[in-house]
């Protein structure tokens, strides 16, 4: 179906916010069968709450057991496992320690396994101190005691959206970015989107705006079952050599308010710390604060003491979507043919396919069903993980460009392609690792810039010829 | 270009300053194949992106720029026998030694008798230094700033502020020139310009306002820099400007050595040698600026040739055993290196190399078994070189600085 620009469109279903929730709940629908139309107002997807996470795929051991977040990040867990090697998906299954460093916190465990079991993870394991050391010899020997839960396991935060995206596309879905929804009005049959320049129509809505859900609500129903409280994290990365340091993800005893600081292992071979849990009201930045992330290297370092000799690769932060309410806040407006899914706080990697295959539930039940498809595709996205063959193993990659990520010229311009395509430095260095190694872009710089001349919506420098 | 080989004399990570000098001197004690890989598309090193004078004195006798010194260094390599490689990474390194490397013809393995790790230092990043605030584009390194300008013809922002008054950060402001970039000011967290004159004198004559005991408090912007906070002595100040260069604080490039196995010094970031270059692990040397942040490429290039001496030498006769240990007590003092002594063979490196963390007075002194074997009154300064003859023998000697008052 061609058609110019500012004429009406149909899809069954308009997809508001490319994050992982958004992508996964695309998928859902497209692989179902419907027309599926997703939004982005963004240069890129994954712009907003889903770009700084730490990339755990929880088991939900510690999620509130009956909670809507509990089934989510349980089928989430479930259906990422399932489909993973499907879509060319890494797992490190690294397990978690969940360690108590004080009496208090020692005494809380017993209570802390009785809720893992009531999630259903029924293979945690006490530890005692040395056993726990005999583990992880690299842990601070002040440890009192700590449980394993051998499910907890790191994924790329990255790749995953991009690969669920990826599927709904191949089942004819679309992505526009740059696409603001300005507005919108059901006329009782059918909603009408109003973009910048152009107008959208689609049976349902799914509002899965992240940090706006409760803005887009606003606008488009005319109410708000919450609040975005914006809840900021800040992360230290270390460089690669420090992944020798700990094989497990390192969990605190969690408080009320935050499951707390974790030092783990990245999907790309470095060592993870943070993330810091402040409460905010800007919504759009997460600034970081030189205390904060300096802080972060003390507690890593009173964790794992040898983390004092290495050196920091990169530093980020991220937002949480949080609401006055603890649990996720999703819920279908029926008669109005539109679904709002609010509050995805730091499980929202590993329940964005429960939380879609949620959403898609309570639509079924509404009514909304789909010509299936006959069969289902299953596109793979390329590995830029070290859990697998990497395209520098290869022939023909074009050289490495990006030494410290080891990105070959190869990578990069599959990257800039087709219409996932990424348009920004920040949308190629999700799809790739360009210069988020140690270098932060010391080296491959002039050649990304040159790579990217004609590509990015705002070239990374102007051409000096130009003058 | 032809296959690489699969073995090997002596393999080179590295063609910079140092690595290419090494490679040259080599072949001319008569090496038989002598490899030097080199991740960049182009060999030469950092000089390649200077656009700038003078390099050369030392090695070609005559002031050159930087583009024109890599080429000529290169050249030498190449007419002496050496096998350059560009665009070849080396991934790994391991017992034997072996290297494991990468190029567009996928992944190769190389045995070696001999590998000299020369792979030179970097500028600290804006996330090695925490400096907060958003993360928006244009705030880059020195090098990123050069390559940018240099090597692609482009012009990353207008107006930028430069963080750092090291030599370096001179360098960024030379660079900016080149473009037509007009930096709105210097930023400086010590209380002097780093560097030595006549660089220090610069931004004066340049017009640029030169902010000393300041540091960057935020930096702002969305998809572009917009505007940077500092905190100076009495208080915060916004400067808009487009771009930040986060100058100097130079680390050596060791990643590849520490994955390898190679004992690491904290106090340099490099490796820890003996006189002769050797590393902790057998068959592996170490020159030039992975060694110490951080030096000229003059002295880098007679480091790899010095190193190159005490390879050739252990080829013929491999070395005995591993020299006593050189300790740096506390105080002002950042490092010294070499971190051990040799017993066999005339020095590569034949002094100490010591750097200051902050400005100090006091008498500065080499000791063996708690006495003096040397010492002197000085004053230390940051980033300035700092030297001490080796001791005679082979027996364990610490570095002691004692602060006045």
């Amino acid at each position: 179906m061609v058609q110019s620009q500012g004429t009406r469109q149909r899809y069954d279903v308009a997809v508001i916010g490319a994050g992982v929730i958004g992508c996964a709940t695309a998928r859902r629908y497209a692989i179902a069968g419907a027309r599926v139309l997703l939004l982005e107002k963004a240069a890129d997807i994954l712009d907003g709450a889903s770009k700084g996470n730490s990339a755990i795929l929880h088991t939900g051991f510690d999620a509130p057991p009956g909670s809507v977040e509990a089934a989510c990040v349980a089928e989430g867990y479930r259906e990422y496992l399932d489909i993973r090697e499907k879509l060319g998906l890494p797992l490190l299954r690294t397990g978690a320690l969940v360690i108590a460093w004080t009496d208090e916190q020692e005494a809380a465990l017993p209570e802390l396994i009785d809720q893992a079991r009531a999630n259903g993870v029924d293979d945690v394991q006490m530890l005692s101190r040395q056993e726990t050391l005999s583990r992880e010899p690299g842990l601070a020997p002040t440890l009192r005691a700590s449980f394993r839960v051998p499910g907890e396991s790191i994924i790329d935060p990255w790749s995953a959206p991009l690969a669920y995206l990826g599927q709904a596309l191949a089942h004819g879905a679309e992505l526009r970015r740059n696409s603001e929804v300005l507005g919108g009005r059901f006329d009782g049959e059918e909603w009408e989107l109003r973009l910048a320049g152009e107008s959208v129509r689609a049976r349902l809505v799914i509002n899965a705006a992240g940090l706006f859900a409760d803005e887009v609500d606003l606008a488009l129903i005319g109410t708000r079952d919450f609040t975005t409280r914006p809840r900021k994290g800040q992360f230290v990365v270390y460089d690669k050599p420090a992944a020798a340091l700990a094989s497990h993800i390192l969990l605190p005893v969690p408080t009320k308010i935050t499951k707390g600081v974790v030092v783990c292992p990245t999907a790309f071979g470095n060592l993870l710390v943070g993330p810091t849990a402040e409460d905010q009201t800007d919504r759009r930045t997460a600034r970081l604060v030189p205390e904060a992330l300096a802080a972060l290297r003390r507690r890593g370092e009173e964790i794992l003491p040898a983390l004092k000799e290495h050196t920091v690769t990169a530093i980020y932060a991220g937002l949480r979507p949080a609401t006055e309410f603890k649990d996720y806040c999703i819920r279908s407006h029926e008669g109005l043919n539109y679904v709002t899914i609010g509050g995805i706080r730091s499980t929202g990697l590993t329940s964005a396919l429960g939380t879609a295959s949620y959403v898609f539930g309570l639509t079924e039940a509404a009514g909304f069903g789909f010509d299936a498809p006959d069969e289902i595709a299953w596109p793979n996205v390329a590995n830029i993980s070290e859990a697998g063959e990497r395209d520098w193993q290869r022939p023909g990659n074009g050289g490495v460009v990006c030494q410290c990520e080891l990105v070959t010229r190869r990578e990069i311009e599959a990257a800039l392609e087709g219409p996932l395509g990424a348009r920004s430095l920040a949308g190629l260095k999700r799809r790739t690792r360009v210069t988020m190694g140690r270098c932060q872009g010391f080296h491959c710089s002039a050649r990304l810039a040159k790579m990217t001349r004609d590509v990015f919506d705002t070239p990374m420098a102007e051409r000096l010829d130009h003058d | 270009m032809t296959r690489l080989p699969a073995e090997v004399d002596v393999a080179i990570i590295g063609g910079g300053p140092a690595g290419l000098s090494a490679a040259a001197e080599l072949k001319r004690l008569g090496v038989a194949s002598v490899l030097v890989l080199e991740r960049d598309s182009e060999a030469g090193g950092v000089p390649r992106l200077c656009g700038h004078s003078p390099f050369g004195f030392r090695e070609f006798h005559r002031p050159m720029f930087g583009p024109a010194f890599a080429r000529a260094l290169v050249a030498r390599a190449r007419e002496a026998g050496a096998d350059i490689r560009p665009a070849t990474t080396v991934t790994s390194l391991g017992p034997g030694p072996r290297l494991t490397v990468t190029s567009d013809e996928g992944v190769a393995e190389i045995a070696a008798r001999a590998v000299l790790v020369a792979t030179g230092a970097r500028e600290a990043s804006r996330a090695e230094r925490l400096i907060g605030g958003s993360k928006p584009g244009g705030v880059m390194v020195t090098g990123a700033l050069q390559g940018l300008v240099y090597g692609a013809g482009a012009r990353p922002f207008r107006r930028p502020l430069i963080l750092g008054t090291e030599l370096v950060s001179f360098s960024a402001i030379l660079t900016c020139r080149h473009a037509s970039i007009r930096p709105v000011a210097m930023v400086e967290p010590s209380e002097r310009i780093v560097a030595r004159a006549p660089s220090g004198l610069l931004p004066q004559v340049l017009g640029i306002p030169l902010y000393l005991a300041t540091d960057i408090a935020e930096i702002r912007g969305g998809e572009r820099v917009e505007a940077v906070v500092l905190a100076t002595a009495t208080g915060d100040v916004t400067i808009e400007t487009d771009g930040v260069v986060v100058t100097g604080r130079f680390r050596p490039e060791s990643t590849l050595a520490r994955l390898g196995g190679l004992e690491i010094d904290t106090h340099t970031g490099g490796p820890s040698v003996d006189t002769c270059g050797r590393s902790s692990e057998p068959g592996f040397y170490a020159a030039g600026n992975i060694l110490r942040p951080v030096e000229t490429a003059g002295r880098c290039w007679e480091e790899g040739r010095a190193v190159a001496r005490a390879i050739a030498r252990d080829l013929a006769a491999p070395a005995a055993d591993r020299g006593a240990t050189v300790t740096l007590a506390e105080g002002p003092l950042r490092y010294v290196m070499p971190q051990r002594l040799s017993s066999d063979g005339p020095p590569a490196l034949n002094e100490l190399q010591l750097r200051a963390d902050r400005p100090a007075r006091g008498r500065l002194s080499l000791r063996a078994e708690g006495r003096e074997i040397l010492g002197h009154k000085v004053s230390v300064r940051p980033e300035r070189r700092i030297r001490i003859p080796l001791p005679a023998g082979n027996y364990p000697v610490q570095v002691v600085f004692e602060e006045e008052p």
